[in-house]
């Protein structure tokens, strides 16, 4: 490969060839979501000295007993000033064999919405609940947006086991709860992890406390979850993002189609077919900068030329004869809807998926879903702020889409207001036709 | 032609370069008038890399726009210019002066340079008319930066507002704007000091001599070492010392310090960093310790 990187003797240099593992954490601040954080944060001597030093003496002008660490991930002054957190916050730690991006959502207000913008792309989702309180249904709301967004790990951490004296039937009763609540979602890898955020049992190393616990700390976890298998390496959808022409005397007959794939393995030899024209050709070669590359996989951004002078432009697909997805213009999908003016039938939106562009118009919206309860509302006319629901969408141009639960990148689409410019929603594609 | 993938994994190094590329092809793809913000620092010629790889072999397909603060490092402008020069890329520079004299900034003799350069930058992106403006900001720098979007909506006045900002989602990026308006754009968002380390590394890239061990004059101030040159000059009992340093950012002379070090090398600048205790903006920018809430403040104003 191209971009292997360089190899030294170093054991800091081995960060740039180490994975990624990107998480998002709900909870409210009453969960200590803030403080396990600040823990991880702090457990992986990702804090610096000055950062520390600043929340060390505002604890103390506080009259705090302890270093408040929720304070490491405090945000913006306005929020402070007005007591809350506005949206999602990025943050970043690495340990010897890993890089984390962590999506921290705020648990309340507009908690759908930020929470479903950090549940898009993360790999895994951690709910966290405390031990006194056990499932809420904040929890329960959790677990479902992470199932819906198709999130493929989740971890339910038992927060505030000191304040239960670590006592395991409080632990196996929570569990229990949960797994019987989890049947009804999508779910299929689930860790159940007995902490204390605030003491640092079972965040980084493992407690005395919990002697009947024999499962994975939540850092040891976190290091070792196998995400490299939830991309899909069959199914080939490479969006064509853009057309590189150099127009150079040197480069003069350079016609390279840029772009990042979604899907599948390309290699040269390859046949394709281009969409939604349909044009068949096969794969020249396969180029990441100045290097021809044997193979593209996901995530890989690289340039992709084909043996024939067809027609490519940015919004096509190039995909397989025999797998390849069906132009649709009829849409149905769940919708999580984002803005105060609630969505109706017959609005008319632009939406986005992939590298394609065009408008959409509600034709029906079939029900609204309680995400606390799942019970679908089949009696509503509307979606509102923060709601989600199933909507069928006719689009003026075909999407090259595949349903959301097989492909999350070809699956996925955001609706925009054209008055305003604002993405009001974001959707999920069940099938199209 | 290179080997064949056995597992099929990228590392975390080559996802993040990935998606940047991705972001530059999508601006490029979707923004009438792009420009890319440089300022000659290491974060902005990762940038250069990453967008010659986005678009290679075509040329940069926007402009690159400079703020010059009249205070930048000869070492920063040297490696500026190899730089445009081999990329063939189109340079704009805006300067704090013409500013000045444009009626864009107005020097009261307290403002820092750092801080006019906002008006000055506003300016240049006001007179070309530019639609979309890549930064090299990193979420992990700051507290105000970790709620920044990949695409930060700006209006008429350059002004951010946290508030205001659109749900990302995916790597769906929406960059609708209305007239006058214009998106910042941070390809970098999810890169870490130190990723830009390892990358500079391994792909050998060029940046400013200053960024290396060397010796050189400095006087302690504040808790910073300062560069002893024309604006700073020894005041009461201060003493010029001769020290091995580095610069850890590179910012305008008066008000980017440097840290003692021993890395005259990429791969001892990575371990140096990999034990480092304080952040980069904490130790070397003077325009960052004026308040908690600095950054957040100037970026409203519509700073980088």
């Amino acid at each position: 490969m191209a971009s292997t990187p360089q190899t030294s003797d170093s054991h800091t240099m081995a960060q740039g060839g180490m994975d990624l593992l990107r998480f998002a954490t709900a909870g409210s601040v009453d969960d200590g979501k803030s403080t396990l954080i600040g823990r991880l944060l702090l457990d992986s001597k990702s804090i610096f000295e000055d950062q520390l030093e600043a929340v060390e003496s505002t604890s103390v002008s506080k009259g705090y007993d302890y270093t408040d660490l929720a304070l490491l991930t405090d945000g913006l002054r306005s929020e402070r000033e007005q007591g809350i957190t506005i949206d999602v916050a990025y943050r970043y730690f690495a340990t010897p064999t890993r890089k984390f991006i962590i999506a921290d959502t705020p648990g309340h207000i507009q908690y759908t919405r930020n929470m479903v913008t950090g549940a898009s792309t993360a790999d895994l989702g951690l709910v966290l609940v405390d031990a006194r309180q056990g499932l809420t249904e904040q929890s329960r709301r959790h677990a479902v947006l992470l199932s819906l967004l198709r999130v493929p790990h989740l971890v339910l951490a038992i927060n505030k086991m000191d304040l239960v004296d670590w006592s395991e039937e409080v632990y196996e009763k929570i569990h229990r709860e949960f797994t019987t609540f989890a049947t009804k979602l999508n779910i299929p890898d689930l860790e159940v992890i007995p902490i204390s955020a605030l003491q640092g049992d079972n965040v980084v190393n493992r407690s005395e406390n919990t002697p009947w616990y024999s499962g994975p700390t939540l850092m040891h976890h976190l290091e070792h979850v196998h995400v490299a298998s939830d991309r899909d390496l069959v199914d080939t959808r490479f969006p064509v993002q853009y057309v590189i022409r150099p127009k150079s005397d040197a480069y003069h007959d350079f016609r390279g189609y840029a772009g990042q794939v979604a899907g599948g393995v390309l290699k040269k030899g390859d046949e394709v077919v281009v969409l939604p024209s349909g044009m068949p050709s096969k794969i020249a070669k396969v180029e990441l900068f100045d290097q021809e590359v044997a193979e593209a996989f996901p995530p890989m951004s690289v340039t992709v030329h084909l043996e024939d002078d067809v027609d490519v432009s940015r919004g096509d697909m190039i995909a397989r004869p025999k797998n390849a997805p069906k132009p649709s213009q009829d849409i149905d999908a769940m919708i999580c809807w984002m803005t105060n003016e609630p969505l109706k039938p017959r609005q008319k939106l632009a939406i986005k998926h992939t590298t394609r562009t065009g408008r959409a118009m509600v034709k029906d919206i079939q029900y609204r879903l309680d995400v606390n309860s799942l019970h679908r509302d089949q009696d509503t006319k509307e979606l509102g702020l923060n709601e989600i629901g199933r909507v069928q969408l006719r689009t003026t141009v075909p999407l090259l889409c595949d349903p959301y639960s097989k492909n999350r990148t070809t699956g996925s689409f955001i609706l925009i207001d054209e008055a305003t410019g604002v993405t009001v929603g974001a959707g999920m594609i069940n099938s199209g036709s | 032609m290179t080997n064949t993938h056995v597992d099929y994994q990228l590392s975390q190094l080559d996802q993040l370069e990935a998606e940047s590329i991705h972001i530059f092809r999508e601006v490029a793809a979707e923004f009438e008038k792009p420009v890319l913000m440089f300022s000659g620092g290491k974060d902005s010629i990762v940038m250069l890399r990453l967008a010659e790889k986005a678009f290679f072999p075509s040329k940069l397909p926007f402009p690159l726009l400079q703020v010059d603060t009249g205070l930048d490092f000869d070492e920063v402008l040297s490696t500026r210019d190899s730089w445009v020069e081999r990329l063939g890329a189109r340079m704009i520079v805006a300067t704090i002066d013409e500013a000045i004299a444009a009626g864009h900034v107005v020097d009261d003799g307290k403002t820092s340079r750092n801080r006019m350069q906002i008006g000055t930058l506003l300016g240049a992106i006001e007179e070309h008319g530019f639609t979309a403006a890549f930064g090299g900001g990193r979420r992990d720098e700051e507290k105000a930066r970790a709620k920044e979007r990949v695409y930060s909506h700006r209006d008429d006045f350059g002004q951010w507002d946290p508030k205001m900002q659109r749900p990302e989602l995916w790597s769906l990026y929406n960059g609708r704007i209305h007239a006058g308006e214009h998106m910042r754009i941070f390809p970098l968002s999810n890169w870490t000091e130190l990723d830009i380390w390892h990358y500079i590394h391994r792909e050998q890239i060029e940046i400013p001599s200053i960024y290396f061990a060397h010796e050189r004059e400095v006087i302690e101030r504040d808790g910073m070492l300062l560069s002893l040159g024309p604006e700073i000059q020894p005041k009461g009992n201060e003493q010029v010392e001769k020290k091995m340093v580095r610069f850890r950012t590179v910012g305008d002379r008066t008000q980017t310090g440097c840290v003692e070090s021993r890395a005259t090398d990429t791969a001892a600048i990575i371990d140096e960093i990999a034990i480092a205790r304080v952040t980069e903006r904490g130790a070397t920018r003077g325009d960052d310790r004026f308040s908690e809430a600095a950054m957040e403040d100037r970026k409203k104003e519509g700073y980088f």
